[in-house]
C-alpha cells in the first residue's frame, strides 16, 4: 500500500494519502505534505517535539485542522516534522504528538512553500470492502 | 483533475460570454467571463466557468458572477472572479478574496535609463537578493514587538513610513492610502501574529518576485508623461502578499464562515463558498480581520520598496530621491472591498470581491490619487518571468460592467508538476539569460515551476480588457533582473 501520491492541479499541489486506519491516512497525509515540502525522503533525527490537540466539526474537518496546525508550527517553530503519533482520533477530536528537526537558519530543508490547506475535493472515505482509507487534500501554494 | 466544462458559454461579443442563469437553477445572476476565443479554448480546459456559475448562488449578489481573461480554478471563487454583494442582505466570503489576503502589485519609477543600468543588473540582482529576504521559511529583518505588530495591522503603510521605511507621499500613490481603516488586530488570531511577526518585510516565494524592467512600449504616450513614465526607462516592479499572516487569517475564517453558513441556512453548491452575511457579527468580524491582513500586506510592499530605494542609491552612489525613485502606484489583486457603485441608475454601496481581480477606477473618481484625476487609476500587470508587465489606467467603462475591475496577470495553465516534466533537461535560468534576463532564485524548483510556458499570454489577457475598454493599456515593460523566493 502506497503511503500517499502527489496529485496534478493547474495552480496548486494536492495529495492522496492511504490508510489500513483512521490514524493512518491521517499520518500518511503528513507525510506527503512534508514530502511537497521538503522533497526530501530522508530519515533525519528528531530534535523536536509538540503536542496536538484540535476539534472540528467533521472529520474533513478535522484533517484540514491538523494539516493547517503542523503547517503554522512548521511556520512559527522553523521546524519539518517526520514523525506522527495519534494518540485519539475521533471524528471531532485529535490528540496526538508529533516529533521534526529544526532548519537552519538558510531554510535548505523547505523547498516549496505551502500557504494553505483548502476544502478543494477534500474528502477523506473508508472503502466499504477493502476497509482502506483514502484521504485526498488540496494545497494552496 | 483537470477535466474540462461543457456547460453554455453563450457569446455576446467577440470578447464576452454569458453563462445564463438557466445554467443552474440555484444562480441568482447570470455569469460573465471575459475572454478571446483564443482564451476561451484553455478557459474550458478546467473548472473554473463551474465556479463562475457556482459564485452566481450567493445571497446579495447582483449584477453578474464576473471573470477575467485570466480565469484559472481555484477556491470557491476563480482565479479572476469578481462578485459585488449589497451590504444589507449580502454576504462576505473569504473565498472571494483568496489566502493570500492583498496579494498585489506596486509599479516603482526611477530617472534611470536601460543604457545605464544594464552592465549593472546583475550587480543590483544580488544586492537586491541579500537586502530583501526572500524565499520559503525566510524570516525578516525587522524586530518588532507584539503590540507593534497590532500597529502594523492597524496602519499599515502609514506605519511603515513613520518608521522609516520610504517616503510620507508613498502613501498617496497606495490604494486606500495603504491602510484600511476598519481593520481591528483583535480579531486576529494568536496563529496569526505568530506567523506574522517574523516575516514582516520578506518577498515570500511562488509567484511572487521583485522585478527590475524597462518600458520597451508606449501605448498613451500622454497618458505616461503625466505618470512619469517613458520609452527606455527604468522601473521596478514588486509583486507579493501578506504572507503566512494572511494565509492563516483566511484559514481560521474558514472554519467560522462554515458554520456561520449552518447557522444562517446559506445554501451553496461548494462548501468553500462559505460566507457570513455582511450584516452578521461574522461578516464584519472577517472584513475587519481582512482589512488586518490587507494592511500587513501594504507595510510589507512599503519596506521592500524601501530597501530597494536604497540599493539603488548604494550601486549608482546616488539617492534615491536624485534618482527619482518614486512609487507610481500600489494595487491589491485579492481583497473585498466596500464602494459605491451605481446600479440600475442608483447609487449603492456594494461588498466588491476581487479575487486575482485589480481595482480599475476611472478619472475623477475620488478614491484615487489627485495626481491621477485626469488620467484614472493605473493598474499594474505583472507577466510571468520571461514576459512582459504591463501599466494600465481604470475606466468609466469599468465602473459601467466589473464594478470597477479588471485581470491581474497572466494566470496558470500548467500544473507544477507538468511544468517539471516539461522543464527536464532545460536550464531555465540559462534560458533567461540568453533573453537578457537575469533571474535569482532561492531555489530552482520554483525557477522551474514559475516558467514562461506555464502561464498564459499576459499580452492576450491585456488585450481583451483594452479592446473592451474596461482599461487601456498605457506602458509595457520587459524584466531585465528577478528575484524570486
Amino acid at each position: 500500500m502506497k503511503e500517499f501520491e502527489i496529485l496534478e492541479h493547474t495552480a496548486d499541489i494536492g495529495i492522496a494519502a492511504y490508510g489500513k486506519t483512521k490514524r493512518e491516512v491521517f499520518i500518511n497525509a503528513a507525510k506527503g505534505m512534508y514530502n511537497i515540502i521538503t522533497e526530501d525522503k530522508r530519515e533525519f533525527k528528531e530534535n523536536f517535539s509538540h503536542h496536538i490537540k484540535l476539534t472540528a466539526e467533521n472529520l474533513e474537518n478535522l484533517l484540514v485542522a491538523w494539516l493547517s496546525e503542523l503547517l503554522y508550527l512548521s511556520e512559527t517553530k522553523l521546524v519539518v516534522f517526520n514523525k506522527f503519533e495519534i494518540e485519539e482520533l475521533s471524528d471531532y477530536q485529535l490528540t496526538g504528538k508529533v516529533f521534526g528537526k529544526r532548519i537552519d537558519q538558510s531554510g535548505h530543508k523547505i523547498k516549496r512553500e505551502i500557504k494553505a490547506v483548502t476544502y478543494h475535493r477534500l474528502e477523506v472515505k473508508e472503502d466499504k470492502e477493502s476497509g482502506l482509507w483514502r484521504a485526498q487534500v488540496i494545497f494552496d501554494i | 483533475m483537470k477535466e474540462s466544462w461543457d456547460g453554455p458559454l453563450n457569446k455576446i461579443d467577440d470578447y464576452r460570454w454569458e453563462i445564463p442563469k438557466t445554467y443552474n437553477s440555484g444562480m441568482r445572476v447570470p455569469g460573465l467571463i471575459y475572454a478571446s476565443s483564443n482564451l476561451l479554448e484553455k478557459i474550458r480546459q478546467d473548472q473554473a466557468p463551474e465556479q463562475v456559475a457556482n459564485v452566481a448562488f450567493l445571497p446579495g449578489i447582483v449584477g453578474r458572477s464576473l471573470a477575467m481573461p485570466d480565469i484559472h480554478w481555484g477556491y470557491g471563487f476563480c482565479i479572476g472572479g469578481v462578485a459585488a454583494t449589497t451590504l444589507d442582505d449580502g454576504v462576505i466570503s473569504p473565498g472571494g478574496v483568496g489566502f493570500d489576503i492583498n496579494c498585489g502589485v506596486r509599479l516603482v519609477r526611477t530617472n534611470l535609463t536601460l543604457k545605464e543600468v544594464k552592465p549593472k543588473v546583475e550587480l543590483l540582482v544580488d544586492e537586491l537578493f541579500r537586502a530583501i529576504p526572500s524565499g520559503v521559511g525566510s524570516k525578516g529583518k525587522i524586530k518588532i514587538s507584539y503590540n507593534e505588530m497590532r500597529d502594523v495591522l492597524r496602519r499599515g503603510s502609514k506605519w511603515a513610513v513613520e518608521r522609516g521605511f520610504g517616503w510620507e507621499e508613498d502613501i498617496l500613490f497606495t490604494e486606500e492610502e495603504g491602510r484600511m481603516k476598519d481593520a481591528n488586530p483583535d480579531l486576529i488570531s494568536k496563529h496569526a501574529l505568530e506567523r506574522g511577526k517574523p516575516q514582516l518585510g520578506t518577498l515570500g516565494s511562488g509567484n511572487h518576485f521583485l522585478e527590475i524592467q524597462v518600458i520597451d512600449k508606449v501605448y498613451d504616450p500622454e497618458v505616461a508623461r503625466e505618470l512619469g513614465l517613458e520609452e527606455g526607462q527604468i522601473t521596478v516592479m514588486i509583486h507579493c502578499g501578506s504572507r503566512g499572516l494572511g494565509h492563516q487569517v483566511c484559514t481560521d475564517y474558514l472554519v467560522t464562515m462554515q458554520k456561520a453558513v449552518q447557522k444562517y441556512g446559506i445554501q451553496l453548491p461548494d462548501r468553500q463558498l462559505a460566507c457570513a452575511p455582511l450584516s452578521s457579527p461574522e461578516g464584519k468580524n472577517y472584513y475587519a480581520a481582512m482589512a488586518c491582513a490587507a494592511n500587513y500586506a501594504w507595510a510589507n510592499r512599503q519596506c521592500i520598496m524601501h530597501w530597494t530605494r536604497e540599493v539603488f542609491a548604494k550601486v549608482f552612489r546616488s539617492t534615491s530621491e536624485e534618482l527619482g525613485i518614486k512609487l507610481i502606484y500600489d494595487v491589491a489583486h485579492n481583497i473585498a472591498k466596500i464602494e459605491e457603485h451605481s446600479l440600475k441608475g442608483k447609487k449603492i454601496k456594494l461588498c466588491v470581491h476581487r479575487k486575482g481581480a485589480t481595482r480599475a477606477f476611472p478619472p475623477f473618481h475620488p478614491d484615487i490619487p489627485k495626481k491621477y484625476k485626469k488620467i484614472g487609476q493605473p493598474v499594474l500587470i505583472p507577466g510571468d518571468m520571461g514576459r512582459c508587465s504591463y501599466c494600465l489606467v481604470g475606466t468609466e467603462k469599468a465602473m459601467e460592467e466589473t464594478f470597477g475591475s479588471t485581470c491581474h496577470g497572466a494566470g496558470r495553465i500548467m500544473s507544477r508538476m507538468k511544468a517539471k516534466k516539461e522543464a527536464r533537461g532545460r536550464d531555465i535560468q540559462q534560458e533567461l539569460r540568453e533573453k537578457g534576463i537575469i533571474v535569482k532564485a532561492e531555489s530552482r524548483g520554483t525557477l522551474v515551476e514559475e516558467m514562461s510556458d506555464a502561464y498564459k499570454d499576459v499580452s492576450e489577457v491585456v488585450e481583451v480588457m483594452h479592446q473592451t475598454g474596461i482599461s487601456r493599456k498605457v506602458v509595457r515593460m520587459r524584466p531585465l533582473g528577478v528575484i524570486k523566493g
